[in-house]
């Protein structure tokens, strides 16, 4: 017996950038004449780029969700939170069937409703009353149904005085009240909900939040929530998926996922360690997977760092085919974003070069102590097959990390505070003879 | 697995998956959009509905000046007014409930892109709406009508008159259909929807709703009973005043029109609101 509530499977959805113009009408052309006449696979699906806004990419199509494999079990609430971006919102768009997927299916148990805006339709000339029935009429109910629950509304949402007065006369915050009030008297089994807290007052949105704990808890609903307040999340939430560029991350009980969100993607700037759970800049040669900084001593992960320690950069990654010219290394750069250094591993002398073997590698770049100023730094993949191709180019959004220095910048007493420069090597003195 | 799962989200759905089941469920919907096409039309106005009184009015003048006074158009024997205000009626509803639907899915972007319900609910309910304000342009025509039988003109409405549900029926379901396939086709490329309007004005002149039909030759009579519009016009004037052309074939012609419109902007309607959000 499974009480499966929503099961996704391989949900994926495309989206074209850029505007409609001739050329959209060309590719629609070509994708009809390859798919209905020569019963081929639709070429504009195979291209696409994961969707990362913030870099420019070379296609005109982008995947906001890709491969979305999850089951959400009846009664649970599950928050699902990730940057902007990352595809909450078309994951829950797709849901409410406001847009179709690319490919996957979804099948859900029980009626779903979703709450992506609150008051949807509301027309400012119709009366508070009026806009309850058609309100509630777009998400479902029927007539009958609502009459049944106009009282438990209006008092819901505390507008009983102006109920027959239009509501283009109501507060913003009383329009918001009465929308979430219908929104939730529906008693859908499966409640989709976008963000719609993070309007109205305290008290309401004590209210609303109460409201929706009482819907999952006490009556076995299955809830959907995305947003960006992590405290709500842990308020209602009992499990959470953690999404990140169009595919889950990592999924798992609220407080793992709430906290490791909170390390790693919160704050980009400051992101100390780079994971690929989507597989991106897949080559044969090398695909990373994992990226951070370690210390030499320990050989464990770190963040913060001392300028007496040796440190290392890591890069983990998979290795399918093996190339004599390939190279790994890194950018690192300062705070301002100015480059300090590459660094590669085939610097040295050919006999030397590290030999990357099939499968998973570990390459770890060692830095000197004493060496990089105290200071935030940044430091960058670099892979490539030399002088023919590059497989993470600096400075076009390879994956990349940050690390900090935190004092130890030397033993001497006359040291100790931080000091202009990038750079903070201790050089040896001497007095030569004259 | 012993439960069904009663939602199923996927990408296509074969053509002729119109789910009408569902589309009665929102019966309800349909009937406040009705409610509030036509409750919100004249809020904050001191003539309220006297305003659709108006527009056939001066239209009407209008066309006695210049169809009627300069080019010198027969109107089958007829008043001028009544003549014209019959065609006018019925081409009002049939102009509004075009313009309306075919921009269906670029008027409502805000509601579909946050609920989901049947779309075609709101073209219905469109012309539906549209019905009431044709109610009451039907009714000045009446005033208009009895006011010619009290001062001795011989006109009376024939048995034909019964085929008025009909006839009303058709103009729905004819700008119904060519209004949501338009409304499908402009999702994407809105050049079409430029040219529509267009199309329109232009066909009011193929329609006689300024001349009779009489006027013209037998087989100009075929031709342009080609336009759909055309026998439904013919037929309303000839159940109310006794006079035009009535051609049961024309009129089945009509019909078969009119149902191969309404089936194909189903199928189009049906397969493009499913993801029509993207693109428009």
């Amino acid at each position: 017996m499974s009480n499966i509530a929503i099961q996704f499977e391989n949900i994926s959805k495309q989206y074209r950038l850029g505007l409609v113009s001739t050329k959209t009408l060309s590719h629609d052309l070509n994708r009809w004449w390859q798919t209905a006449i020569l019963k081929r696979e639709d070429p504009y699906l195979k291209i696409g780029e994961t969707n990362d806004r913030s870099v420019a990419g070379n296609s005109e199509y982008v995947w906001a969700l890709r491969d979305i494999n999850f089951d959400v079990n009846q009664g649970d609430v599950l928050g699902i939170i990730g940057k902007n971006g990352a595809g909450k919102s078309t994951l829950l768009k797709i849901l409410s069937r406001v847009t179709t997927p690319t490919t996957g299916i979804i099948r859900a148990r029980g009626k779903i409703a979703s709450l992506l805006e609150v008051g949807t339709g509301f027309h400012p000339e119709l009366t508070g009353r009026e806009n309850i029935y058609m309100n509630g009429a777009i998400m479902g109910m029927t007539k009958s149904e609502i009459t049944r629950k106009l009282d438990e509304i209006v008092e819901f949402a505390g507008v009983a005085r102006y109920i027959d007065t239009p509501t283009k006369r109501y507060s913003s915050g009383m329009t918001v009240r009465l929308g979430f009030a219908i929104a939730a008297h529906l008693d859908p089994e499966i409640l989709v909900v976008d963000e719609v807290l993070a309007v109205g007052d305290a008290e309401f949105q004590k209210k609303a939040v109460g409201k929706m704990q009482e819907v999952s808890r006490g009556e076995g609903r299955t809830v959907l929530f995305v947003s960006h307040q992590l405290n709500s999340v842990r308020a209602l939430c009992n499990k959470c998926i953690l999404m990140d560029n169009g595919c889950i991350a990592d999924a798992g009980d609220t407080e793992t996922i709430v906290s490791k969100y909170l390390n790693q993607y919160n704050d980009d700037s400051m992101r100390s360690i780079w994971i690929n759970p989507c597989n991106e800049f897949y080559s044969q040669y090398f695909t990373p997977a994992k990226m951070y900084v370690i210390d030499k001593k320990s050989l464990l992960p770190t963040t913060e760092l001392n300028n007496n320690d040796a440190f290392g950069v890591c890069i983990e990654g998979k290795v399918e085919a093996k190339h004599h010219g390939f190279n790994v290394g890194f950018a690192v750069y300062s705070s301002s974003g100015e480059l300090i250094f590459w660094s590669l591993n085939t610097d040295s002398l050919p006999h030397k070069f590290i030999d990357v073997q099939m499968g998973q590698n570990k390459i770890v770049m060692w830095m000197q102590p004493h060496y990089l100023n105290e200071g935030k730094y940044r430091v960058e993949l670099i892979t490539s097959i030399h002088n023919n191709e590059w497989l993470c180019k600096p400075e076009t959004k390879s994956p990349s990390i940050f690390f900090n220095i935190n004092g130890g910048l030397s033993d001497s007493p006359f040291w100790q505070e931080h000091r202009p420069g990038i750079m903070a090597p201790i050089n040896e003195f001497e007095i030569l003879n004259i | 697995m012993t439960e069904k799962w009663t939602t199923i989200i996927k990408p296509q759905t074969g053509l002729f998956e119109i789910n009408f089941k569902e589309l009665f469920r929102y019966r309800d919907l349909w009937q406040l959009f009705v409610k509030r096409d036509i409750v919100t039309q004249y809020k904050q106005t001191i003539l309220g509905p006297l305003w659709f009184f108006i527009n056939p009015i001066i239209t009407t003048i209008m066309y006695m000046v210049v169809f009627g006074g300069i080019a010198k158009i027969p109107t089958d024997g007829l008043p001028q007014p009544l003549f014209y205000l019959s065609g006018i009626c019925i081409w009002n509803y049939f102009q509004t409930c075009i313009l309306k639907t075919s921009s269906t899915f670029r008027d409502n972007e805000g509601i579909f892109g946050k609920v989901y319900f049947p779309r075609l609910v709101m073209p219905l309910s469109t012309v539906t709406s549209s019905l009431y304000v044709f109610g009451i342009q039907l009714l000045l025509f009446a005033v208009v009508y009895i006011y010619y039988v009290i001062t001795g003109l011989h006109i009376a409405p024939n048995i034909y008159i019964l085929l008025l549900p009909v006839l009303v029926l058709m103009v729905a379901g004819l700008s119904l259909g060519f209004g949501i396939i338009t409304s499908s086709l402009t999702t994407k490329y809105r050049d079409l929807s430029l040219l529509f309007t267009f199309i329109v004005q232009l066909w009011m002149y193929a329609t006689p709703i300024i001349y009779p039909m009489s006027m013209m030759s037998a087989n100009k009579q075929m031709i342009a009973a080609l336009n759909p519009l055309s026998p439904v016009v013919e037929a309303f004037r000839y159940a109310l005043l006794g006079t035009g052309t009535f051609n049961w074939w024309y009129l089945g012609y009509s019909f078969a029109f009119m149902c191969v419109v309404l089936g194909v902007g189903m199928v189009i309607f049906n397969k493009v609101q499913r993801s029509f959000m993207d693109t428009v």
